[in-house]
Protein backbone atom coordinates (compact mmCIF):
# COMPACT_ATOMS: atom_id res chain seq x y z
CA UNK A 1 0.00 0.00 0.00
CA UNK A 2 1.40 3.41 -0.89
CA UNK A 3 1.74 5.79 2.06
CA UNK A 4 1.31 9.57 2.14
CA UNK A 5 5.06 9.95 2.83
CA UNK A 6 5.82 8.28 -0.53
CA UNK A 7 7.02 4.96 0.84
CA UNK A 8 5.38 1.62 0.12
CA UNK A 9 4.33 -0.72 2.89
CA UNK A 10 3.56 -4.34 2.07
CA UNK A 11 2.40 -7.34 4.06
CA UNK A 12 0.25 -5.22 6.34
CA UNK A 13 -1.37 -7.10 9.17
CA UNK A 14 -4.48 -5.66 10.79
CA UNK A 15 -5.67 -6.78 14.21
CA UNK A 16 -9.34 -6.19 14.83
CA UNK A 17 -12.25 -7.19 17.02
CA UNK A 18 -15.89 -7.49 16.10
CA UNK A 19 -19.00 -7.50 18.24
CA UNK A 20 -22.49 -8.43 17.11
CA UNK A 21 -23.53 -9.92 13.77
CA UNK A 22 -23.49 -8.51 10.26
CA UNK A 23 -27.02 -8.55 8.84
CA UNK A 24 -27.94 -10.06 5.49
CA UNK A 25 -27.79 -6.85 3.48
CA UNK A 26 -24.64 -5.72 5.31
CA UNK A 27 -26.17 -2.42 6.31
CA UNK A 28 -25.56 -2.52 10.07
CA UNK A 29 -21.76 -2.32 10.30
CA UNK A 30 -20.20 0.34 12.50
CA UNK A 31 -16.50 1.13 12.54
CA UNK A 32 -15.07 2.31 15.84
CA UNK A 33 -11.90 4.40 15.54
CA UNK A 34 -9.74 4.46 18.63
CA UNK A 35 -7.82 7.34 20.13
CA UNK A 36 -4.02 7.74 20.35
CA UNK A 37 -3.33 5.05 22.94
CA UNK A 38 -6.42 2.96 22.35
CA UNK A 39 -6.71 -0.41 20.66
CA UNK A 40 -9.14 -2.87 19.15
CA UNK A 41 -10.45 -4.01 22.54
CA UNK A 42 -13.26 -1.48 22.56
CA UNK A 43 -15.80 -3.63 24.34
CA UNK A 44 -13.88 -6.65 25.56
CA UNK A 45 -11.30 -7.36 28.22
CA UNK A 46 -7.82 -6.16 27.42
CA UNK A 47 -5.40 -9.09 27.16
CA UNK A 48 -2.54 -7.17 28.83
CA UNK A 49 -4.24 -5.14 31.52
CA UNK A 50 -7.28 -7.38 32.06
CA UNK A 51 -9.39 -4.24 32.21
CA UNK A 52 -12.78 -3.81 30.61
CA UNK A 53 -12.97 -2.49 27.04
CA UNK A 54 -12.23 1.23 26.72
CA UNK A 55 -15.68 1.98 25.29
CA UNK A 56 -17.80 -0.57 27.14
CA UNK A 57 -19.95 2.31 28.31
CA UNK A 58 -21.11 2.77 24.72
CA UNK A 59 -20.87 -0.69 23.13
CA UNK A 60 -22.81 -3.76 24.25
CA UNK A 61 -26.20 -5.43 24.23
CA UNK A 62 -28.88 -2.79 24.77
CA UNK A 63 -26.33 0.02 24.88
CA UNK A 64 -26.17 2.98 22.50
CA UNK A 65 -24.05 1.00 20.06
CA UNK A 66 -26.22 -2.06 20.52
CA UNK A 67 -24.41 -5.27 19.68
CA UNK A 68 -27.80 -7.00 19.29
CA UNK A 69 -28.56 -4.62 16.45
CA UNK A 70 -25.25 -3.55 14.94
CA UNK A 71 -22.11 -5.28 13.76
CA UNK A 72 -19.27 -3.42 15.37
CA UNK A 73 -15.71 -3.48 14.09
CA UNK A 74 -12.73 -1.97 15.87
CA UNK A 75 -9.23 -2.34 14.48
CA UNK A 76 -5.87 -1.44 15.89
CA UNK A 77 -4.54 1.46 13.79
CA UNK A 78 -1.62 1.28 11.42
CA UNK A 79 1.50 1.99 13.50
CA UNK A 80 -0.16 0.60 16.61
CA UNK A 81 1.27 -2.00 18.93
CA UNK A 82 -1.57 -4.44 19.49
CA UNK A 83 -1.12 -6.62 16.44
CA UNK A 84 -1.46 -4.26 13.49
CA UNK A 85 1.71 -3.58 11.52
CA UNK A 86 3.75 -1.01 13.40
CA UNK A 87 7.32 -0.18 14.50
CA UNK A 88 7.42 -3.06 16.98
CA UNK A 89 6.61 -5.72 14.36
CA UNK A 90 9.24 -7.57 12.35
CA UNK A 91 10.34 -5.93 9.10
CA UNK A 92 10.27 -8.79 6.54
CA UNK A 93 13.23 -7.21 4.73
CA UNK A 94 15.59 -7.31 7.71
CA UNK A 95 14.06 -9.90 10.04
CA UNK A 96 14.32 -7.36 12.86
CA UNK A 97 11.70 -5.07 14.38
CA UNK A 98 11.02 -2.05 12.17
CA UNK A 99 11.93 0.45 14.88
CA UNK A 100 12.71 3.78 13.25
CA UNK A 101 12.82 2.10 9.83
CA UNK A 102 9.06 2.11 9.95
CA UNK A 103 7.87 4.76 7.50
CA UNK A 104 6.13 7.88 8.78
CA UNK A 105 2.38 7.32 8.70
CA UNK A 106 -0.60 9.67 8.60
CA UNK A 107 -4.24 9.61 9.66
CA UNK A 108 -4.97 9.17 5.92
CA UNK A 109 -2.83 6.02 5.86
CA UNK A 110 -4.61 4.64 8.92
CA UNK A 111 -7.96 5.16 7.23
CA UNK A 112 -6.71 3.61 3.99
CA UNK A 113 -5.82 0.47 5.93
CA UNK A 114 -9.29 0.49 7.53
CA UNK A 115 -10.80 0.76 4.05
CA UNK A 116 -8.83 -2.35 3.04
CA UNK A 117 -10.25 -4.08 6.10
CA UNK A 118 -13.71 -2.96 4.98
CA UNK A 119 -13.07 -4.55 1.57
CA UNK A 120 -11.83 -7.70 3.25
CA UNK A 121 -14.97 -7.90 5.39
CA UNK A 122 -17.03 -7.22 2.22
CA UNK A 123 -18.91 -4.37 3.81
CA UNK A 124 -20.00 -1.93 1.06
CA UNK A 125 -20.45 0.99 3.41
CA UNK A 126 -20.35 1.57 7.14
CA UNK A 127 -23.63 2.47 8.74
CA UNK A 128 -21.53 4.75 10.90
CA UNK A 129 -17.90 5.57 11.62
CA UNK A 130 -17.52 6.64 15.22
CA UNK A 131 -14.54 7.92 17.18
CA UNK A 132 -13.21 10.49 19.61
CA UNK A 133 -10.00 12.55 19.65
CA UNK A 134 -7.63 10.87 17.15
CA UNK A 135 -10.53 8.51 16.41
CA UNK A 136 -12.55 11.61 15.57
CA UNK A 137 -9.84 12.70 13.13
CA UNK A 138 -10.19 9.33 11.44
CA UNK A 139 -13.97 9.76 11.19
CA UNK A 140 -13.44 13.11 9.45
CA UNK A 141 -10.86 11.59 7.14
CA UNK A 142 -13.33 8.80 6.36
CA UNK A 143 -16.09 11.28 5.53
CA UNK A 144 -13.72 13.26 3.34
CA UNK A 145 -11.88 10.44 1.54
CA UNK A 146 -14.67 7.84 1.31
CA UNK A 147 -18.01 9.66 1.58
CA UNK A 148 -19.78 6.90 -0.35
CA UNK A 149 -18.44 4.33 2.11
CA UNK A 150 -19.85 5.93 5.26
CA UNK A 151 -23.56 6.55 5.71
CA UNK A 152 -22.93 8.59 8.84
CA UNK A 153 -20.01 9.69 10.98
CA UNK A 154 -19.82 10.68 14.63
CA UNK A 155 -16.71 12.75 15.39
CA UNK A 156 -16.36 13.39 19.13
CA UNK A 157 -14.02 15.80 20.94
CA UNK A 158 -11.88 16.29 17.87
CA UNK A 159 -10.61 18.75 15.26
CA UNK A 160 -9.91 18.95 11.55
CA UNK A 161 -6.30 19.82 12.35
CA UNK A 162 -3.92 19.37 15.24
CA UNK A 163 -3.27 22.76 16.83
CA UNK A 164 0.17 24.22 17.50
CA UNK A 165 -0.44 23.74 21.22
CA UNK A 166 -1.27 20.08 20.69
CA UNK A 167 1.82 19.58 18.53
CA UNK A 168 3.82 21.20 21.32
CA UNK A 169 2.51 18.76 23.91
CA UNK A 170 3.24 15.83 21.62
CA UNK A 171 6.77 17.09 21.09
CA UNK A 172 7.29 17.16 24.87
CA UNK A 173 6.19 13.53 24.97
CA UNK A 174 8.40 12.45 22.09
CA UNK A 175 11.43 14.21 23.52
CA UNK A 176 10.84 12.49 26.86
CA UNK A 177 10.88 9.10 25.10
CA UNK A 178 13.93 9.89 23.01
CA UNK A 179 15.84 11.31 26.01
CA UNK A 180 15.56 7.98 27.83
CA UNK A 181 18.94 6.18 27.47
CA UNK A 182 17.04 2.90 27.13
CA UNK A 183 15.45 4.16 23.94
CA UNK A 184 18.74 3.28 22.17
CA UNK A 185 18.05 5.34 19.07
CA UNK A 186 14.78 3.46 18.63
CA UNK A 187 16.44 0.02 18.65
CA UNK A 188 15.54 -0.87 22.23
CA UNK A 189 13.73 -4.09 21.25
CA UNK A 190 16.85 -5.52 19.64
CA UNK A 191 18.84 -4.66 22.76
CA UNK A 192 16.17 -6.06 25.06
CA UNK A 193 15.53 -2.74 26.70
CA UNK A 194 12.51 -0.48 27.06
CA UNK A 195 12.49 3.31 27.57
CA UNK A 196 9.97 2.99 30.38
CA UNK A 197 10.84 6.21 32.20
CA UNK A 198 10.66 8.35 29.09
CA UNK A 199 7.39 6.84 27.92
CA UNK A 200 5.90 7.17 31.40
CA UNK A 201 6.80 10.87 31.47
CA UNK A 202 5.24 11.31 28.03
CA UNK A 203 2.07 9.66 29.27
CA UNK A 204 2.01 11.80 32.42
CA UNK A 205 2.25 15.03 30.43
CA UNK A 206 -0.41 13.86 27.98
CA UNK A 207 -2.69 12.69 30.76
CA UNK A 208 -2.84 16.20 32.22
CA UNK A 209 -4.12 17.48 28.88
CA UNK A 210 -6.95 14.94 28.91
CA UNK A 211 -8.36 16.33 32.16
CA UNK A 212 -9.54 19.75 33.22
CA UNK A 213 -8.36 21.88 36.11
CA UNK A 214 -11.71 21.42 37.85
CA UNK A 215 -11.69 17.66 37.33
CA UNK A 216 -8.15 17.44 38.74
CA UNK A 217 -9.11 19.68 41.62
CA UNK A 218 -12.26 17.71 42.40
CA UNK A 219 -10.33 14.44 42.32
CA UNK A 220 -7.19 15.46 44.21
CA UNK A 221 -7.10 19.10 45.20
CA UNK A 222 -3.78 19.66 46.99
CA UNK A 223 -4.29 16.58 49.15
CA UNK A 224 -1.18 14.79 50.33
CA UNK A 225 -0.51 11.12 49.62
CA UNK A 226 -0.01 8.79 52.59
CA UNK A 227 1.34 11.53 54.83
CA UNK A 228 0.23 14.37 57.05
CA UNK A 229 2.81 16.98 56.16
CA UNK A 230 5.13 17.93 53.34
CA UNK A 231 8.21 15.72 53.11
CA UNK A 232 10.47 18.47 51.78
CA UNK A 233 11.74 16.22 49.00
CA UNK A 234 10.82 14.98 45.55
CA UNK A 235 8.80 11.93 46.45
CA UNK A 236 5.17 12.04 45.51
CA UNK A 237 3.87 14.28 48.29
CA UNK A 238 0.64 15.12 46.52
CA UNK A 239 -2.05 12.67 45.51
CA UNK A 240 -2.07 14.11 42.02
CA UNK A 241 1.62 13.23 41.68
CA UNK A 242 1.19 9.60 42.63
CA UNK A 243 -1.86 9.38 40.38
CA UNK A 244 0.17 10.58 37.40
CA UNK A 245 3.08 8.29 38.25
CA UNK A 246 0.66 5.37 38.42
CA UNK A 247 -0.90 6.34 35.07
CA UNK A 248 2.58 6.63 33.53
CA UNK A 249 3.88 3.30 34.77
CA UNK A 250 0.64 1.53 33.95
CA UNK A 251 0.89 2.76 30.40
CA UNK A 252 4.39 1.45 29.64
CA UNK A 253 3.26 -2.12 30.24
CA UNK A 254 0.78 -1.96 27.40
CA UNK A 255 2.21 0.50 24.91
CA UNK A 256 5.23 0.58 22.66
CA UNK A 257 7.39 3.71 22.83
CA UNK A 258 8.06 3.88 19.09
CA UNK A 259 4.35 3.46 18.35
CA UNK A 260 3.80 6.48 20.57
CA UNK A 261 6.27 8.49 18.46
CA UNK A 262 4.70 7.46 15.17
CA UNK A 263 1.09 7.90 16.15
CA UNK A 264 1.60 11.30 17.78
CA UNK A 265 3.36 12.38 14.59
CA UNK A 266 0.42 11.20 12.50
CA UNK A 267 -1.90 13.36 14.61
CA UNK A 268 0.44 16.36 14.30
CA UNK A 269 0.41 16.07 10.52
CA UNK A 270 -3.38 15.94 10.32
CA UNK A 271 -4.81 19.03 8.59
CA UNK A 272 -7.84 18.29 6.48
CA UNK A 273 -8.15 21.83 5.11
CA UNK A 274 -4.53 21.87 3.93
CA UNK A 275 -5.19 18.63 2.06
CA UNK A 276 -7.98 20.44 0.19
CA UNK A 277 -6.35 23.65 -0.95
CA UNK A 278 -6.87 25.38 2.39
CA UNK A 279 -10.64 25.00 2.37
CA UNK A 280 -12.17 22.69 4.94
CA UNK A 281 -15.55 22.98 3.19
CA UNK A 282 -13.91 21.55 0.05
CA UNK A 283 -13.04 18.42 2.05
CA UNK A 284 -16.76 17.72 2.39
CA UNK A 285 -18.03 18.97 -0.96
CA UNK A 286 -21.32 17.36 -2.09
CA UNK A 287 -21.27 14.96 0.83
CA UNK A 288 -24.41 12.97 1.57
CA UNK A 289 -23.00 11.53 4.79
CA UNK A 290 -24.85 12.49 7.96
CA UNK A 291 -22.69 14.06 10.66
CA UNK A 292 -23.16 14.24 14.42
CA UNK A 293 -20.46 16.20 16.23
CA UNK A 294 -20.07 16.48 19.98
CA UNK A 295 -17.67 18.68 21.90
CA UNK A 296 -17.18 19.16 25.64
CA UNK A 297 -17.08 22.53 27.33
CA UNK A 298 -14.03 21.83 29.53
CA UNK A 299 -11.97 20.14 26.79
CA UNK A 300 -8.99 22.42 26.24
CA UNK A 301 -7.11 19.93 24.06
CA UNK A 302 -9.84 19.88 21.39
CA UNK A 303 -11.96 22.87 22.39
CA UNK A 304 -15.48 23.51 21.12
CA UNK A 305 -14.18 26.20 18.78
CA UNK A 306 -12.44 23.46 16.77
CA UNK A 307 -15.70 21.53 16.39
CA UNK A 308 -17.45 24.74 15.37
CA UNK A 309 -14.90 25.17 12.58
CA UNK A 310 -15.92 21.77 11.26
CA UNK A 311 -19.64 22.56 11.61
CA UNK A 312 -19.09 25.83 9.76
CA UNK A 313 -17.37 24.02 6.91
CA UNK A 314 -20.10 21.38 6.80
CA UNK A 315 -22.77 24.07 6.65
CA UNK A 316 -20.90 25.72 3.83
CA UNK A 317 -20.95 22.34 2.07
CA UNK A 318 -24.72 22.13 2.80
CA UNK A 319 -24.13 18.88 4.69
CA UNK A 320 -26.59 17.23 7.04
CA UNK A 321 -25.07 18.00 10.42
CA UNK A 322 -25.97 17.93 14.08
CA UNK A 323 -23.73 19.46 16.70
CA UNK A 324 -23.89 19.67 20.48
CA UNK A 325 -21.48 21.12 22.98
CA UNK A 326 -21.91 19.26 26.24
CA UNK A 327 -21.50 21.17 29.48
CA UNK A 328 -19.14 19.11 31.65
CA UNK A 329 -16.09 19.66 33.84
CA UNK A 330 -14.52 16.33 32.89
CA UNK A 331 -12.27 17.67 30.12
CA UNK A 332 -11.21 15.88 26.95
CA UNK A 333 -11.70 12.43 28.50
CA UNK A 334 -15.45 13.04 28.80
CA UNK A 335 -16.05 11.17 25.55
CA UNK A 336 -14.79 7.97 27.18
CA UNK A 337 -16.87 8.39 30.31
CA UNK A 338 -20.48 7.82 31.18
CA UNK A 339 -21.64 11.28 30.13
CA UNK A 340 -25.47 11.07 29.96
CA UNK A 341 -25.94 14.01 27.56
CA UNK A 342 -23.43 12.46 25.14
CA UNK A 343 -25.19 9.10 25.31
CA UNK A 344 -28.58 10.76 24.70
CA UNK A 345 -27.23 12.72 21.75
CA UNK A 346 -25.47 9.81 20.08
CA UNK A 347 -28.39 7.51 20.89
CA UNK A 348 -30.95 9.81 19.30
CA UNK A 349 -28.78 10.35 16.26
CA UNK A 350 -28.16 6.60 15.84
CA UNK A 351 -31.85 5.84 16.16
CA UNK A 352 -33.01 8.32 13.55
CA UNK A 353 -30.14 7.40 11.24
CA UNK A 354 -31.04 3.74 11.66
CA UNK A 355 -34.65 4.52 10.72
CA UNK A 356 -33.58 6.31 7.56
CA UNK A 357 -31.46 3.26 6.70
CA UNK A 358 -34.32 0.87 7.36
CA UNK A 359 -32.59 -0.66 10.38
CA UNK A 360 -35.17 0.28 12.99
CA UNK B 1 -34.46 9.73 3.78
CA UNK B 2 -35.76 12.14 6.38
CA UNK B 3 -37.67 10.03 8.77
CA UNK B 4 -38.11 11.35 12.23
CA UNK B 5 -40.35 9.89 14.84
CA UNK B 6 -43.21 12.12 15.79
CA UNK B 7 -42.01 13.37 19.13
CA UNK B 8 -44.45 16.25 19.41
CA UNK B 9 -47.77 16.25 21.20
CA UNK B 10 -50.68 17.77 19.25
CA UNK B 11 -51.20 20.33 22.00
CA UNK B 12 -47.62 21.58 21.46
CA UNK B 13 -48.37 22.63 17.89
CA UNK B 14 -48.97 26.35 18.19
CA UNK B 15 -51.20 28.15 15.71
CA UNK B 16 -48.22 29.88 14.10
CA UNK B 17 -46.60 26.45 13.59
CA UNK B 18 -49.67 25.30 11.65
CA UNK B 19 -49.67 28.48 9.59
CA UNK B 20 -45.97 28.16 8.85
CA UNK B 21 -46.52 24.55 7.79
CA UNK B 22 -49.25 25.68 5.41
CA UNK B 23 -46.83 28.08 3.77
CA UNK B 24 -44.13 25.43 3.25
CA UNK B 25 -44.15 23.23 0.14
CA UNK B 26 -43.98 19.49 0.89
CA UNK B 27 -40.58 17.87 0.50
CA UNK B 28 -38.65 21.14 0.58
CA UNK B 29 -35.39 21.96 2.38
CA UNK B 30 -36.05 23.95 5.53
CA UNK B 31 -33.81 25.71 8.04
CA UNK B 32 -35.50 26.59 11.33
CA UNK B 33 -33.54 29.39 13.00
CA UNK B 34 -34.03 29.35 16.77
CA UNK B 35 -35.72 25.96 16.66
CA UNK B 36 -35.86 25.56 20.47
CA UNK B 37 -36.77 21.93 21.22
CA UNK B 38 -37.50 21.15 17.58
CA UNK B 39 -41.30 20.93 17.80
CA UNK B 40 -41.86 22.86 14.57
CA UNK B 41 -39.18 20.88 12.75
CA UNK B 42 -40.66 17.62 13.94
CA UNK B 43 -44.09 18.78 12.83
CA UNK B 44 -42.81 19.81 9.39
CA UNK B 45 -40.96 16.54 8.92
CA UNK B 46 -44.03 14.55 9.94
CA UNK B 47 -46.65 16.52 8.00
CA UNK B 48 -44.69 17.99 5.09
CA UNK B 49 -41.88 15.49 4.69
CA UNK B 50 -39.33 18.31 4.64
CA UNK B 51 -35.55 17.92 4.81
CA UNK B 52 -35.25 19.89 8.03
CA UNK B 53 -32.26 21.50 9.74
CA UNK B 54 -32.13 23.73 12.77
CA UNK B 55 -30.03 26.24 14.66
CA UNK B 56 -30.60 26.76 18.35
CA UNK B 57 -28.74 28.86 20.88
CA UNK B 58 -29.41 26.88 24.04
CA UNK B 59 -27.44 23.72 24.69
CA UNK B 60 -30.45 22.13 26.31
CA UNK B 61 -32.60 22.77 23.24
CA UNK B 62 -29.98 21.36 20.89
CA UNK B 63 -29.48 18.26 23.03
CA UNK B 64 -33.21 17.60 23.00
CA UNK B 65 -33.40 18.10 19.21
CA UNK B 66 -30.43 15.88 18.38
CA UNK B 67 -31.57 13.16 20.75
CA UNK B 68 -34.93 13.28 18.93
CA UNK B 69 -32.98 12.63 15.74
CA UNK B 70 -33.24 16.12 14.26
CA UNK B 71 -30.29 17.69 12.45
CA UNK B 72 -29.68 20.67 14.69
CA UNK B 73 -26.55 22.59 15.52
CA UNK B 74 -25.80 24.88 18.37
CA UNK B 75 -25.48 28.39 17.03
CA UNK B 76 -26.60 31.97 17.00
CA UNK B 77 -28.94 33.50 14.42
CA UNK B 78 -27.04 36.79 14.64
CA UNK B 79 -23.65 35.26 13.90
CA UNK B 80 -23.96 31.88 12.25
CA UNK B 81 -26.27 32.32 9.27
CA UNK B 82 -23.36 33.75 7.30
CA UNK B 83 -21.78 30.27 7.14
CA UNK B 84 -24.52 28.90 4.89
CA UNK B 85 -24.25 29.21 1.10
CA UNK B 86 -26.73 31.36 -0.84
CA UNK B 87 -30.15 29.77 -1.36
CA UNK B 88 -29.09 26.53 0.30
CA UNK B 89 -32.63 26.12 1.66
CA UNK B 90 -36.08 26.50 0.12
CA UNK B 91 -37.31 28.12 3.31
CA UNK B 92 -35.57 29.78 6.23
CA UNK B 93 -37.91 29.98 9.20
CA UNK B 94 -37.82 32.41 12.10
CA UNK B 95 -40.65 31.56 14.44
CA UNK B 96 -41.10 33.90 17.42
CA UNK B 97 -37.36 34.55 17.46
CA UNK B 98 -37.00 37.87 15.61
CA UNK B 99 -37.57 39.88 18.78
CA UNK B 100 -34.74 37.99 20.53
CA UNK B 101 -32.08 38.73 17.90
CA UNK B 102 -29.48 41.45 18.33
CA UNK B 103 -29.65 42.63 14.73
CA UNK B 104 -33.11 41.81 13.36
CA UNK B 105 -32.52 43.66 10.11
CA UNK B 106 -29.36 41.72 9.28
CA UNK B 107 -30.99 38.47 10.37
CA UNK B 108 -33.94 39.00 7.98
CA UNK B 109 -31.50 39.91 5.25
CA UNK B 110 -29.57 36.66 5.90
CA UNK B 111 -32.76 34.58 6.01
CA UNK B 112 -33.53 35.64 2.45
CA UNK B 113 -29.98 35.02 1.33
CA UNK B 114 -29.82 31.49 2.80
CA UNK B 115 -33.43 30.64 1.93
CA UNK B 116 -35.22 31.16 -1.35
CA UNK B 117 -38.12 32.22 0.82
CA UNK B 118 -38.44 33.08 4.48
CA UNK B 119 -41.26 32.62 6.94
CA UNK B 120 -41.22 34.95 9.93
CA UNK B 121 -43.61 35.05 12.85
CA UNK B 122 -43.41 37.51 15.73
CA UNK B 123 -45.56 39.10 18.44
CA UNK B 124 -47.05 42.46 17.55
CA UNK B 125 -46.03 45.03 20.15
CA UNK B 126 -48.82 47.35 18.98
CA UNK B 127 -51.42 44.79 20.11
CA UNK B 128 -54.05 46.65 22.13
CA UNK B 129 -53.34 44.71 25.31
CA UNK B 130 -49.68 45.77 25.16
CA UNK B 131 -50.68 49.36 24.52
CA UNK B 132 -53.20 49.27 27.38
CA UNK B 133 -50.73 47.65 29.75
CA UNK B 134 -48.20 50.40 29.17
CA UNK B 135 -50.81 53.18 29.02
CA UNK B 136 -52.71 52.29 32.15
CA UNK B 137 -50.25 50.40 34.31
CA UNK B 138 -47.21 52.36 33.17
CA UNK B 139 -45.21 49.14 33.16
CA UNK B 140 -43.62 47.01 30.46
CA UNK B 141 -46.38 44.90 28.92
CA UNK B 142 -46.75 41.27 29.92
CA UNK B 143 -49.35 39.17 28.13
CA UNK B 144 -49.94 35.46 27.79
CA UNK B 145 -47.69 35.46 24.68
CA UNK B 146 -45.09 37.73 26.27
CA UNK B 147 -44.92 36.43 29.78
CA UNK B 148 -41.48 37.68 30.81
CA UNK B 149 -40.68 40.50 33.18
CA UNK B 150 -38.57 43.22 31.53
CA UNK B 151 -35.44 42.26 33.45
CA UNK B 152 -35.42 38.59 32.45
CA UNK B 153 -36.86 38.60 28.97
CA UNK B 154 -34.80 37.19 26.09
CA UNK B 155 -36.69 39.63 23.87
CA UNK B 156 -34.74 42.77 23.10
CA UNK B 157 -36.11 44.11 19.81
CA UNK B 158 -39.86 44.33 19.78
CA UNK B 159 -41.62 45.66 16.73
CA UNK B 160 -45.15 46.19 15.49
CA UNK B 161 -46.82 44.88 12.35
CA UNK B 162 -46.37 48.30 10.82
CA UNK B 163 -42.67 48.47 11.75
CA UNK B 164 -42.18 45.13 10.10
CA UNK B 165 -43.89 46.03 6.82
CA UNK B 166 -41.87 49.25 6.68
CA UNK B 167 -38.65 47.32 7.22
CA UNK B 168 -39.56 44.82 4.49
CA UNK B 169 -40.15 47.74 2.10
CA UNK B 170 -36.79 49.24 3.03
CA UNK B 171 -35.04 45.92 2.41
CA UNK B 172 -36.82 45.38 -0.91
CA UNK B 173 -38.59 42.32 0.47
CA UNK B 174 -41.96 41.20 -0.87
CA UNK B 175 -44.57 39.96 1.58
CA UNK B 176 -46.06 37.08 -0.44
CA UNK B 177 -48.51 36.13 2.22
CA UNK B 178 -49.46 37.37 5.67
CA UNK B 179 -51.70 35.99 8.34
CA UNK B 180 -52.54 38.01 11.42
CA UNK B 181 -53.76 36.42 14.58
CA UNK B 182 -55.79 37.82 17.41
CA UNK B 183 -55.92 36.60 20.95
CA UNK B 184 -55.97 32.80 21.32
CA UNK B 185 -54.69 32.36 17.77
CA UNK B 186 -57.87 33.44 16.01
CA UNK B 187 -57.21 34.46 12.39
CA UNK B 188 -58.25 38.07 11.73
CA UNK B 189 -59.38 39.24 8.31
CA UNK B 190 -58.30 42.87 8.53
CA UNK B 191 -55.99 44.08 5.75
CA UNK B 192 -52.36 44.00 6.89
CA UNK B 193 -51.90 47.75 6.37
CA UNK B 194 -54.98 48.72 8.39
CA UNK B 195 -54.82 50.32 11.83
CA UNK B 196 -57.22 47.69 13.07
CA UNK B 197 -54.79 44.95 12.12
CA UNK B 198 -52.01 46.70 13.98
CA UNK B 199 -54.24 47.16 17.01
CA UNK B 200 -55.94 43.77 17.21
CA UNK B 201 -53.24 41.39 16.01
CA UNK B 202 -51.38 39.63 18.82
CA UNK B 203 -48.97 38.15 16.27
CA UNK B 204 -48.31 37.92 12.57
CA UNK B 205 -46.95 35.20 10.27
CA UNK B 206 -45.32 36.30 7.01
CA UNK B 207 -44.09 34.53 3.92
CA UNK B 208 -41.30 36.63 2.41
CA UNK B 209 -39.33 36.61 -0.80
CA UNK B 210 -37.05 38.92 -2.69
Amino acid sequence: MPLDCGAMLSDITVAYNTYGTLNDNKSNAILICHALTGDQFAASHHPVTGKEGWWSVLIGPGRILDTDKYFIVCSNVLGGCMGTTGPKEIDPDTGKPYGLNFPIITIGDMVRVQALLQDYLEIPDWFSVVGGSMGGMQTLQWASAYPERCFSVIPLATAAKHSAQNIAFHEVGRQAVMADPDWCGGKYLEQDKNPRSGLAVARMAAHVTYLSESALHRKFGRNLQDRDSLAYGFDADFQVESYLRYQGMNFVDRFDANSYLYITRAMDYFDLARDHGGSLAAAFKDTTTRFCLVSFSSDWLFPTSESREIVKALNAAAANVSFVEIETDKGHDAFLLDTPEMLDTIGGFMESTARSRGLA
Amino acid sequence: MTEVAQNFRPQDIRVDFRLIAEMVEPGSRVLDVGCAEGTLLDYLVATKNVDGRGIELSQEGVNICVSKGLSVIQGDADADLVDYPDKSFDYALLSQTLQATHRPKEVIDQLLRVGKKAVVSFPNFAYWQCRAYLAFKGRMPMTSDLDYAWYETPNIHFCTLRDFTVLCEELGITIDQSVILGAKGKILNYPLESSRANLFAAQGVFLLSR
